[in-house]
């Protein structure tokens, strides 16, 4: 029987991610994906003939331009348009666009507060200080403050002279900016509503925290350290979906002889001698490898997976309280033609940018209320996006793709589970939200599929439906992620490994906790712990 | 659906009917979210106009802030280096201001218009800051930058036309000063102000009567050989009249990324600009803490080069230690002399180094580097009686 290098358990982007790099390092490498499609949130899907939807993830930023140009991803397909900016659009028709270009955004931001319009320029230069000092850490394994091993030691050595480098001010800048609320944060800068809601929303997506809860800037932070061609900050569609990514790094896996296995669900990783040494599959096959690399979020891994007497309690407990909390839904719909926003900003900016509709700093905290009290936000914070806009293969001509992130959604549903009539409700809610600032929406849905944080946990297998796989709150971030004494990729038993979004640095489809984790894998191999 | 981007992506000057029909050369820049003329026709032609007859240039997109109420002069001297007392009514001042850490913002031109009345002339937005400054002061901070069109004026024969237009007693006017005048019901003001380093003179008025303006010049200025000017002319001037240029020769404090790129006053040869007996400005401690430690590590000055070529974007050397970097650089048609504006490590910044300067300059298509001697001038390169007569 067949022994692999490596077993990969899910193939979502990190999961390939991870492959790809240990394939090239000329290592025999099987990807086990329980669904037909590989890509796990990040994926593209024909659920409406003619039209694809970035089903799950459908903007990208975060990922690694390193990861692009070492896996040769280009090669394999991929390619990153980026977009403008972002178009709030406020009750009354008026809006607040954000630009590429800075007098652009300056002359809007004056329309709003005359100070503010400067004030973006000081915020942004702070918020790319703040990205400049984070950047170099992301495609490092974080070194544990408790440990004395050279490398552990090296590494803060590094990241004291990084902090060393900065200027007094900027020291307690960083140590305030990774505790405090974004309310706090925008406030210190800015005085319209407009303004604030426009840049808070970077700081609740995907997190059940609200935007006065303390940690929350981070989440901001981690939204704006992404770069399209060096633009830091700057988003963009990839061509073809999202799933576009997943299938370069396929490609590029395979080009190294990895093999992908869909509709291979794993059960149960099997455990000898106190090592992980290989799989069972849901029909009983078993496969076997030297290194078993989950790309599951950790209460998959080890309370699904993992039969729990291999497990001492004090890990358990850490599994536990891990926190992944679902925060988010999204709407995919297929339209018959181009929404009528009630804003008409002199540039199109719903084809250039993503939608936003206007909330206040305290509109943002009802929601996140809403989602506290265990229901959907009656009046939620919507992220829409059109990328058939830029990507006109996404929808047959003269059609559109509309992708509508919703914040907040709860997983689970104070009056009970969540099911079709209780998914149409929620459905309703945004739409008719939408309706607010896009009149004609309901004339043009031919197709719309609801997903809400439930659905996201059942088909693609994300605990609680969060899409960060845990939330990235400073105690759950760096050495502390997925907990501490585990965050440098190795699990409990030997030969174990994680490699998604629920290790250092997080979430977004970024690549970069598999390509990390691969490097930790590689290491093992070279020093002979993994043979 | 496909719309296209209709909207006027920049903005147009007051004076933009103009001087489009007039841009011959298609060649356009930006400026502060305005189209602005970078060159007419040969930016040669524009150079000798400022220096050797007269020149208009469109400065309308500057940044104008009015300044007003009871605590105004508190608050100007707050904010800037200066001691405003030295500047009565009725005359400007260049200043700078500096953050609570003594690095510069800014430089710029105050004209005290009344005892408690000012305009302050800038190039980057300096709204918040001031508002923050302002704090606890009697004042009004009003960004009037379209409430003005501005043009300047600039060479030998700038008088004469000016008196050709029939404004009374210019040339009584003195270097700084201020002056209104009624230009066809429109009021005029008329400072003795400029970026060229030779006898010039801005003036403002209203945006609706800026095309009457410019013809009214353009006609009394007719036998002048009065030139438009684009930025490209401009530039050459005030490189030669050792001029500095926010976003060239220094970053902004406020618009720093990195810490190290601060540049305090001493550092940028305005340590003439610096009060330290005046009651508290916004830097001063810091300030007066950096001229007791001896002075700031970097030093701007002005340089000489060998040789014909440009020492643009250079680093400059001693023996093969790397001391500073040219920050901008020309041939000076008027001076016959390649000269550059240098930062350099305070050591080195005197006429008795050592220096050398390593120039990449394409021939043809083929880049040499071209290792020529240098010694540090004083600045102005090119400082006419004229200016301030």
């Amino acid at each position: 029987m067949k022994r692999y290098d490596a077993i990969v358990i899910g193939a979502g982007h990190n999961g390939l991610t991870a492959a790809a790099y240990l394939a090239r390092a000329g290592k025999s490498v099987v990807v086990l994906e329980r669904r037909p499609v590989i890509g796990g949130a990040a994926v593209s899907e024909e659920l409406y003939p003619g039209f694809t939807y970035s089903s799950c993830s459908y903007v990208s930023s975060l990922m690694r331009p390193e990861i692009m140009r070492g896996l040769d991803l280009p090669r394999y397909g991929l390619q990153i348009i980026p977009y403008e900016g972002i178009l709030t659009i406020l009750p009354d028709g008026d809006y607040l666009a954000s630009y590429s270009d800075p007098d652009l955004t300056r002359r809007e931001n004056l329309r709003h507060s005359k100070r503010d319009a400067e004030a973006f320029g000081r915020f942004s230069l702070e918020v790319l200080r703040q990205c400049r000092f984070i950047k170099p850490m992301l495609l490092m394994t974080p070194p544990d403050p408790t440990s004395f091993k050279l490398d552990d030691i090296r590494g803060l050595i590094w990241m004291g002279r990084k902090f060393a480098d900065l200027s007094e001010r900027q020291m307690y800048d960083v140590m305030r900016f990774w505790t405090m609320s974004c309310a706090d944060f925008l406030d210190e800068y800015f005085e319209s509503e407009a303004v604030k809601g426009q840049l808070a929303g970077s700081s609740i997506i995907g997190t059940a925290l609200g935007p006065r809860s303390p940690g929350s800037a981070y989440i901001l932070l981690h939204h704006y350290m992404g770069e399209v061609d060096g633009d830091i900050g700057a988003w963009g569609y990839a061509r073809g979906g999202m799933g576009a990514i997943s299938r370069a790094l396929a490609g590029a896996a395979q080009a190294h002889d990895c093999e992908i296995r869909t509709e291979a669900e794993v059960s149960q990783i099997i455990v000898k001698g106190g090592k992980a040494v290989g799989v069972a599959l849901a029909d009983g096959e078993e496969v076997y490898g030297t290194a078993i690399v989950s790309n599951l979020d950790p209460k998959r891994t080890f309370l699904k997976l993992m039969p729990l007497e291999h497990l001492d309690d004090t890990f358990i407990d850490q599994v536990r309280n891990f926190k992944i909390r679902g925060s988010s839904g999204k709407l995919n719909i297929a339209l018959d033609g181009w929404p009528e926003f009630i804003a008409k900003p002199p540039i199109p900016a719903p084809l250039y940018s993503s939608i936003q509709i206007h909330r206040t700093l305290d509109d943002l905290e009802r929601a996140y209320d809403d989602w506290k009290n265990g229901m959907w936000s009656r009046h939620p914070y919507l992220d829409i996006v059109i990328p058939s806009g830029l990507d006109p293969t996404m929808a047959p001509p003269g059609k559109h793709y509309m992708s509508v992130f919703v914040q907040y959604v709860p997983p689970k549903l104070k009056d009970g589970p969540w099911d079709d009539a209780k998914r149409s409700a929620f459905a309703d809610t945004v739409i008719d939200t939408l309706a607010e600032i896009c009149p004609n929406i309901r004339d043009l849905i031919l197709h719309m599929q609801v997903r809400s944080p439930w659905d996201l946990e059942n088909e693609v297998g994300l605990t609680e439906g969060n899409i960060f796989q845990g939330e990235l709150t400073l105690d759950q971030l760096m050495f502390n992620r997925p907990f501490p004494g585990y965050a440098q990729y190795r699990g409990p038993l030997r030969r174990l490994y994680m490699c998604g979004s629920c290790t250092h640095p997080g979430g977004g489809v970024m690549g970069a906790p598999g390509a990390n984790a691969a490097r930790e894998i590689l290491k093992d191999f070279k020093r002979r712990i993994l043979r | 659906m496909s719309e296209a981007i209709t909207s006027d992506f920049l903005m147009k000057t007051p004076f933009h009917a103009r001087t489009a029909p007039l841009c011959l050369s298609g060649k356009w820049g930006r400026w502060a979210g305005y189209s602005s003329v970078d060159c007419f026709y040969s930016v040669t032609e524009e150079y000798f106009a400022v220096r050797t007859a007269a020149s208009l240039f469109d400065m309308s997109p500057m940044i104008k802030y009015r300044v007003t109420g009871r605590d105004a002069a508190r608050f100007v001297n707050r904010l800037i280096t200066r001691d405003i007392g030295a500047c009565p009514p009725g005359h400007g001042l260049y200043v700078c201001w500096c953050d609570g850490d003594g690095k510069l913002i800014e430089d710029g031109t105050v004209f005290r218009l009344a005892e408690n009345d000012f305009q302050i002339n800038t190039a980057e937005h300096n709204f918040c800051w001031f508002e923050d400054t302002a704090l606890g002061l009697d004042v009004t901070i009003a960004d009037v930058s379209e409430e003005f069109a501005a043009l300047a004026l600039q060479g030998p024969l700038s008088r004469l036309v000016l008196e050709r237009l029939g404004l009374t007693g210019i040339e009584a006017m003195p270097y700084f000063g201020l002056a209104w005048f009624t230009l066809d019901e429109a009021p005029l003001l008329v400072s003795r102000t400029g970026f060229t380093g030779d006898l010039g003179y801005e003036l403002w008025i209203e945006p609706g009567r800026a095309e009457m303006l410019w013809d009214r010049l353009m006609a009394a200025g007719k036998d002048y050989r009065l030139t438009p000017i684009g930025a490209a002319a401009l530039e050459m001037v005030r490189i030669e009249a050792g001029l500095i240029e926010i976003g060239f020769d220094y970053i902004g404090a406020e618009a720093a990324l990195r810490e190290s790129r601060k540049r305090s006053p001493y550092e940028l040869g305005l340590g003439w600009l610096v009060d330290l007996k005046k009651s508290y400005f916004v830097g001063k401690r810091a300030l007066a803490e950096e001229k007791r430690r001896g002075g700031p590590r970097w030093r701007l000055v002005g340089l000489e080069i060998e040789g014909n070529k440009p020492a643009i974007e250079s680093f400059i050397y001693r023996g093969r230690t790397e001391v500073g970097h040219v920050t901008s650089a020309m041939w000076s048609p008027t001076l016959k002399k390649n000269i550059a504006i240098a930062v350099l490590e305070a050591p080195y910044a005197t006429p008795k180094a050592d220096l050398w300067a390593e120039i990449w300059h394409p021939r043809e298509l083929e880049i040499r580097k071209i290792n020529a001697p240098c010694r540090v001038v004083r600045r102005p390169f090119y400082d006419p009686p004229r200016r301030k007569a």
